[in-house]
């Protein structure tokens, strides 16, 4: 039985899944977004906790949990502990509570153990083009497809979300491609699709970390704005 | 009877047995909330009418009083508001929102308060002096020297020794069913029952029942100042209503409580609305009307008290408390339509703090009311939800609230009412050998002073123990004396008479700063806690390291406050109690925590000598930090049955956007969220869905929100109405929310 290293547990989670959630955040993530709001989640340190003192602090909630409900993995990047993770997963399904990964698909491990145990993925869809996705994480984009086909192999229910950043990926072109790469997931999969406006509410953290803000002066992405890109793709018809 | 014609009979026809009239006749209801009605006109009326009053009370803090009459169940002339607008009617006084003069429970309070809003001081006070003493009075001819101390100590603080105790709830449903003849009729037969040897007890069961009967009387005689007649059965629910509202204003004419609840009336009197329905003699929205003007008179219920009273309540609380739902224990829901109809004056009379909707939850009731409570909740931050589940099987399935959290099955319990003692301060009495740490008096003796650099957990367990044991003894023989005298300069005939005459009495205890003591005694036993003196007295503590914190689910310090609690419990009851009655506890503070706070110095787990305690069982302010369903499971761990049964008061208040994204995300979240909580075994929850932002323009600007509620530990209180210090307080308290 392993430890993990998480930031913190939230028990009250509505958006991160379906119905009430017991949400941890764990500690690890290999890409550096311009934008992250969570710089203090990077490195994988912090506080440890033990497999089975995780699922039984999650035990607790399923009073909550009802029939929708249940525990979700976030992070950092929750795919950068997979052994942790997978225990914690199986031992949540051996307990009947409902998984959700929240992640963007670049870590290490064995996906298809993973999502056997994962009742559904939120995909964080950083960007379907290899050089906005370069620039935006930082990293290749072969890492992310390779999780996407798992995740088509293994048939997972999922919600795909996208982060709006002005000036980088808020133009009528980018939400074409956005739209492209949802309609490249089997319809039967996708069950919500979500965009993101970006928010400065984690700047401070850069400044209690002393690491320099990327972003610095940029203001958060207006609901007009958002509101404009949601209808020209029509989103709300993506979901079959 | 004719006016019981198409009621499935019963016991009820022949013996008082109001439970058994609801569960022969009551139509459960499961179905959602499309059927209500809108206000009518007259109601509208009434509304703007009553609005444009309360308003200039709001500015006057005292809009009359009737200087000239002493409180009484028919001592005082017709009132209305609107004469051709009220089809329910009366007022306590002979005008809205005119206040009455009550002196039984203490003459002080009285004078002050007139002396507070510029009235004078008339004669009849001057009269009343002369000739009749107090409950007040009573009192203080026979507390001992160490009551005293422990009292101005604020050890035992808000105790009933000065004004009316209050948390009795008459069963006005009576008048309503059995007409004022019959229960008269009823009372002469108890009278008879009690015979010879005239002892004590059977002397004063006689005098108490003579004084039953001459208040029924005096309903029947007020009742008839309004023309209109109760002495029989009420034969539709028009009539209904009325006659249990002047069984209600009965009560807040003789008595000037604390609480002044109201129980358990809307499935009862759905019965008579659905029979009127079937009949074709109402429509629904008539059914609306009745139910919206019945409520609009419980907002309009006021006391005399003085302005520090209300600063410590924060208004002018009545707690009209009215408890809906919860499910029979045949397993049908109680829930009816007249109870969506209640919970409906709120969109119809906007939100509002009073009467006390109180919602009793559990995991079975209809799944359409679940949702629409919640939804209501969110909207309007006016409903608290307490645990059916664990009530029903303590006092079955015809109990009310009385205040915040006190169940008693209506017309055959009542209850003893003993604000609390502060826990808090005991804790710092048991390191500084018994002495206050504020007054620097010694309160308790032969408590040794703990004088060590580094607290010993054991030591100050020890001690505090001791405390405790103490205090326990204290506090029972001080609540003995104050019931003894209440009973004797205050009773309380008119409520009684609509109640068994033998019942069963709950002498009700409470504590305040659990979660203080909790935290100090986990940061004893898991940090280094190093007290700093001056002149030999607690100042200060600094804490070396990390100790885990009530309101996280953690076992480590959730048991701490457990066990303290089932240890206050069992030592209370090793007293004997006046008239034999139960001894029961809460846990609750009401917006007293912040008085408490200012009279407590600081405590060994970090809180500064002045800062607010949290209210009632909930966590200190910000130390929850692992959302909220944590620090609902620690609350929810704190034990109901035999322990804290007269309740567990827990508050919280989240934003909207926690809730969820969309309306109908919220409103199923929060519904699960009460499931969850209740499954456990919570007992009482606030629930305020509020925007930081709009409490900070609302204290700005007041008159944006003349109706924004917010609950406070047990009862809902208009945002306006706080003290600068309380409105701070609130908004600075965890306010449940995530990035």
């Amino acid at each position: 039985m392993t430890e993990g290293y998480i930031h913190s547990i939230e028990t009250l989670g509505t958006l991160d899944g379906p119905g009430l959630r017991m949400v941890v955040f764990l500690q690890g993530c290999n890409l550096r977004c311009i934008y992250c709001h969570n710089p203090d989640t990077w490195t994988t340190c912090g506080q440890v906790i033990h497999s089975l003192d995780l699922v039984e602090k999650a035990k607790r909630y399923k009073p909550y949990f009802k029939h929708n409900g249940g525990i979700t993995f976030s992070g950092g990047e929750p795919l950068m502990q997979p052994e942790f993770l997978l225990e914690c997963l199986i031992l949540c399904k051996q307990k009947g509570i409902h998984t959700v990964i929240d992640t963007s698909g670049v870590g290490s491990g064995s996906y298809d153990e993973i999502l056997k145990f994962t009742d559904l993925v939120i995909l964080d869809i950083k960007h379907p083009k290899k050089e906005k996705y370069k620039k935006i994480t930082g990293n290749e984009i072969s890492h992310y497809k390779l999780f996407k086909e798992a995740v088509i192999k293994n048939e997972k229910q999922l919600w795909l979300k996208h982060v709006v950043t002005p000036g980088i990926n808020d133009t009528k072109e980018d939400m074409l491609y956005f739209e492209e790469e949802v309609r490249s997931f089997p319809d039967e999969l996708v069950q919500k699709v979500e965009l993101l406006p970006y928010h400065t509410l984690g700047i401070f953290k850069y400044e209690n970390l002393n690491i320099k803000y990327r972003l610095e002066g940029l203001p958060p992405l207006s609901k007009a704005k958002l509101s404009e890109l949601k209808e020209y793709i029509n989103l709300a018809k993506l979901i079959k | 009877m004719k006016e019981w014609k198409d009621f499935i009979k019963g016991n009820w026809t022949e013996n008082i047995d109001l439970r058994d009239f609801i569960q022969k006749n009551y139509k459960p209801y499961e179905g959602d909330e499309e059927f209500l009605a809108e206000a009518t006109e007259r109601t509208k009326n009434l509304f703007e009418k009553a609005s444009k009053l309360m308003a200039e009370e709001l500015e006057q803090g005292v809009l009359d009083v009737d200087a000239e009459r002493i409180s009484g169940i028919d001592n005082f002339d017709p009132g209305y508001l609107s004469k051709e607008d009220e089809i329910i009617v009366g007022f306590q006084t002979d005008a809205p929102l005119k206040r009455i003069m009550n002196p039984f429970g203490g003459i002080r309070m009285v004078e002050q308060s007139l002396k507070a809003y510029g009235f004078n001081h008339t004669a009849v006070i001057d009269e009343f002096r002369k000739y009749r003493k107090t409950h007040n009075q009573g009192v203080f001819d026979v507390y001992t020297p160490e009551i005293l101390s422990a009292r101005s100590a604020g050890l035992l603080t808000g105790l009933p020794d000065a004004y009316g105790r209050g948390r009795i709830i008459g069963d006005y449903r009576r008048v309503a069913l059995y007409g004022i003849d019959f229960l008269i009729e009823k009372k002469e037969e108890e009278y008879s029952s009690f015979k010879f040897p005239m002892n004590e007890e059977n002397i004063r069961a006689r005098e108490e029942i003579k004084e039953q009967i001459k208040a029924l009387e005096e309903m029947k005689s007020m009742a008839s100042k309004y023309g209109i007649d109760i002495s029989k059965p009420s034969s539709n629910a028009l009539e209904a209503v009325q006659a249990i509202y002047f069984g209600y204003l009965a009560g807040v004419k003789e008595n000037n409580g604390a609480a002044m609840s109201l129980g358990r009336t809307s499935t009862f009197i759905d019965v008579y609305i659905e029979r009127d329905l079937q009949r074709g003699i109402l429509t629904e929205k008539e059914a609306q009307e009745i139910i919206d003007q019945f409520v609009l008179k419980l907002r309009m219920v006021r006391h005399l008290r003085t302005p520090e009273y209300n600063e410590l309540f924060a208004g002018d609380p009545n707690w009209v408390t009215e408890a809906l739902g919860g499910m029979g224990l045949d397993g049908r829901t109680l829930v009816s339509k007249t109870s969506f109809r209640f919970l409906h004056t709120l969109t119809n009379l906007s939100s509002a703090p009073e009467p006390n909707m109180t919602v009793l939850w559990s995991e079975n009731l209809p799944e359409a009311f679940k949702k629409y409570c919640s939804k209501l909740s969110i909207e309007t931050s006016a409903i608290q939800y307490e645990n059916d589940d664990i009530m029903r099987p303590l006092y079955g399935d015809d109990y009310g609230i009385a205040c915040c959290v006190s169940a008693m099955r209506i017309g055959k319990d009542m209850q003893f009412f003993g604000a609390r003692c502060n826990l808090a301060k005991a804790l710092l009495m048991a390191i500084n050998g018994g002495i206050d740490e504020i007054n620097k008096e010694k309160v308790i003796d032969k408590i040794d002073k703990i004088d060590s650099e580094i607290l010993d957990y054991n030591e100050v367990l020890e001690n505090y123990k001791k405390v405790l044991e103490y205090v326990a003894e204290l506090y029972v023989n001080a609540m003995n004396i104050i019931h003894y005298m209440h009973d004797k300069y205050a009773y309380e005939a008119g409520l009684m008479a609509l109640h068994d005459y033998n019942v069963r009495r709950l002498m009700a205890f409470g504590v305040a700063g659990l979660s203080i003591v909790a935290d100090s005694l986990s940061a004893i036993k898991y940090a280094k806690v190093k007290p700093l003196y001056r002149d030999g007295l607690t100042e200060d503590f600094i804490i070396e390291g990390e100790f885990p914190m009530f309101g996280n689910d953690d076992e480590r310090v959730d048991k701490i406050a457990e066990e303290i609690l089932e240890f206050f419990s069992n030592e209370l009851k090793k007293h004997k109690t006046y008239r034999k009655a139960k001894h029961t506890l809460s846990v609750l503070t009401i917006t007293s925590n912040v008085v408490y706070g200012k009279k407590t110095g600081a405590t060994p787990d970090g809180r500064k000598s002045g800062e607010p305690f949290a209210p009632g069982a909930n966590p200190m302010n910000g130390r929850d930090k692992s959302g909220i369903l944590a620090s609902l499971n620690s609350v929810a761990k704190l034990k109901y049955k035999d322990i804290c049964e007269d309740g567990i008061s827990n508050t919280f208040t989240v934003v909207p956007h926690t809730l969820g994204k969309l309306q109908r995300h919220r409103r199923d979240n929060l519904s699960n969220i009460l499931d969850g909580y209740f499954m456990q075994g919570g007992h009482h929850i606030n629930v305020n869905v509020l925007d930081r932002d709009t409490l900070y323009e609302a204290m700005e600007n007041p008159q944006k929100y003349p109706n924004l509620t917010i609950r406070v530990s047990g009862y809902a209180v208009n945002f306006n109405r706080l003290t600068k210090e309380q409105q701070l307080d609130v908004i600075g308290r965890t306010f449940h929310n995530r990035m």
